[in-house]
């Protein structure tokens, strides 16, 4: 099977944000980058499928800088066997970034029987490139799935709904699969792992060489900034019995001019 | 000249420290609390090829170079400084056999290593030698084609689980360091009687414990570089490991470090948190200084090592003054932390009780500070 990891890198959960110097990002130079935690359970989930299933390759695509790989490495040192990159250093919209991932997958040569991502990056959380990307593909999808099983030809996937319920999905293959926490539990790249994926192959395009233009953003980012600190919340004295009626007072007409909830 | 670490050592770096933080730190506690070793989670340390770091690549180990021996132990030493004892002692005792082997030797104990998570222990110091490593006692009697060793080892970390012992014994104590002789001895040789654990001050969960050697019969093909050839492998050994038993400094130092930043700026006295204080900001600042420090000074020793240079004086000084430093800086934790740290239910308290062991093993600081003594007169 030749199944494809479309995984993102984004900012450590630990990392302090704050907006590039001209607005239309946040200020990347001191982050420190990981592989977006969903995306690990779709690289772990691509390598049991491959451990079932002698021959397959795991092929790990990413959309983003060149300067940070370490997305692709981390991919490759738990197991991946190749990786590619479309190299670009502007913020692009989901439907640039699904452009881009189906441009790499038909690039690469390998025609795709399965194809697994996170079901939401933690930093933007648009949740959208997984469904665009199958779109665009002409392929099945199933998002947010805790379960997998199945063969070669056909899976039976669960997916997760509001209030604990689940769905459950016969899909035949190829298909677009997003994972969420539950399904598996990733592996760590082991050391030797590490050594090895040295030696594993990166290709890096251009977004011209998969055929992105300007022309396909939908989306351009115009102003990001930090949330307005929230002011102060006030404080009643209650104690005095004596001066109740006029504080009850205060309060009620501050609910309804300032707070305007009343 | 660069200080960055090249892509594939920030990757270790932050696969040993997600072990550390996932799974030494949680359950650090708990092992120190019950002082049983914890073989679960070394057994997986291993599996990621986090032990036996000295191991070279022709004998099945992964090729790290002594930088990256030491990036790791930092980390797991972040995780729990007793554990990553009980890690870091394979390494001491394989490095003899690194460092004074015949291809034999290394093909026959160090590869079975990379195969399956085994431990080995280093025996050196006996009870009644401990600096003076060069009048051991434990004797070495050539037999025919064998040798009978007969002694006690003392404070031999790894030892009631060990499947190799490394152990340093004499042909002849007269004979002082020039009788020095390495030997490996495998696990189930008669007459090995290996003591009770010992209930230590920290780094509780290793394995600490006296050996007792009752005429143990060893074939002379376990002879590591020839009998009375012990002593020079020692001193390598010890260019070797005292940077990492530095880098595990710094480790447990950075860890104490980060609690105390983290409680500092959450700590409110006076109507703001202590970190607005001076009086905490400068012991913060210290902190940092000597950490940074530190680990310049174990990744010096480390990068001579890796450069074929001597590294004996700068071991000595990354070892002296981490170990210091360690000490220092999580006493000082424990201080930011005020009666909390004094506390088993707040982290501290128990690194400043795995610091203490750093200023001892390997070398006391005051040793440290006569081999950097030595090195200079010697050469001036």
């Amino acid at each position: 099977m030749n199944i494809f990891v479309c995984l993102k890198q984004v900012p450590d959960t630990e990392t302090k944000i704050i907006p590039s110097a001209d607005g239309t990002f946040i200020e990347t130079s001191s982050i420190k980058w990981i592989m977006n935690p969903y995306d690990e359970y779709a690289v772990e989930q691509a390598l049991l499928v491959q451990a079932a299933n002698a021959g397959s390759t795991v092929t790990v695509v990413r959309v983003g800088s060149s300067k940070d790989t370490e997305a692709l490495r981390t991919a490759m040192a738990m197991g991946a066997d190749d990786a590619f990159l479309v190299e670009t250093a502007d913020n692009l919209d989901s439907y640039s970034i699904a452009k881009a991932l189906k441009g790499a997958i038909v690039k690469s040569g390998k025609s795709p029987d399965l194809i697994l991502t996170g079901k939401q990056a933690i930093d933007d959380d648009c949740l959208q490139v997984p469904q665009i990307l199958a779109t665009m593909m002409e392929l099945p999808s199933v998002t947010v799935v805790v379960g997998y099983e199945g063969s070669a030809n056909e899976i039976i996937v669960k997916r997760e709904v509001e209030g604990g319920a689940l769905e459950v999905y016969g899909v035949n293959l190829p298909a677009m699969i997003a994972c969420n926490k539950g399904i598996n539990t990733p592996r760590y790249a082991s050391l030797p792992g590490i050594m090895k994926a040295k030696k594993k192959p990166l290709t890096i395009f251009s977004l011209a060489d998969v055929g992105v233009s300007d022309a396909d953003r939908r989306v351009k980012y115009s102003n990001f900034q930090l949330p307005p600190e929230k002011p102060p919340g006030k404080k009643f004295d209650a104690t005095d019995a004596a001066k109740m009626a006029s504080v009850v007072k205060d309060v009620v007409g501050l609910l309804r001019t300032e707070a305007k909830v009343l | 000249m660069d200080f960055n670490l090249t892509p594939e050592q920030i990757e270790i770096r932050e696969l040993a420290m997600k072990f550390a933080k996932n799974e030494m730190m949680p359950k650090a506690h708990e092992y120190d609390e019950k002082a049983s070793m914890p073989l679960e989670i070394l057994e997986k340390a291993w599996s990621l090829g986090l032990v036996n770091t000295c191991i070279p690549v022709e004998f099945g180990g992964n090729g790290f170079s002594a930088i990256d021996s030491m990036i790791i132990t930092e980390a797991l030493a972040y995780g729990c400084m007793g554990m990553n004892t009980a890690i870091m002692a394979n390494d001491l005792a394989l490095l003899p056999i690194v460092i004074g082997g015949n291809e034999e030797q290394k093909l026959r104990f160090l590869t079975p290593f990379t195969e399956k998570y085994k431990i080995a222990a280093f025996c050196l110091t006996e009870p009644g030698n401990g600096s003076d490593a060069g009048g051991l006692k434990t004797l070495i009697k050539e037999d025919g084609d064998d040798v009978v060793i007969s002694g006690n080892k003392m404070w031999i970390t790894n030892a009631g689980y060990a499947d190799l012992f490394v152990l340093y014994g004499t042909t002849d104590s007269a004979l002082k360091h020039k009788g020095i002789t390495a030997i490996v001895i495998e696990k189930g040789t008669p007459g090995i009687e290996i003591g009770k654990k010992e209930d230590k001050m920290g780094h509780r969960c290793s394995d600490t414990r006296a050996i007792t050697f009752n005429n143990v019969r060893v074939s002379k093909k376990n002879i590591l570089g020839g009998l009375n050839q012990g002593w020079k492998i020692a001193m390598k050994t010890l260019d070797h490991s005292r940077p990492m038993v530095a880098a595990s400094a710094v480790g447990g130092a950075q860890c104490a470090y980060d609690h105390a930043v983290k409680y500092a700026k959450e700590r409110i006295q006076f109507n703001v948190p202590i970190s607005n204080h001076q009086a905490i900001q400068f012991m913060i600042a210290d902190m940092a200084v000597k950490i940074e420090a530190s680990r310049l000074l174990v990744h010096k020793s480390a990068w001579l090592l890796d450069n074929h240079m001597p590294n004996t004086q700068l071991a000595s000084y990354a070892k002296a003054f981490a170990a210091d430093s360690c000490m220092q800086i999580t006493t000082d934790a424990v201080q930011i932390y005020g009666g909390y740290g004094y506390s088993k239910e707040y982290p501290v308290e128990k690194i400043m009780r795995d610091a203490k062991l750093i200023q001892l093993y390997e070398g006391t600081s005051q040793i440290q500070r006569l081999v950097i003594a030595k090195e200079i007169f010697s050469r001036n």
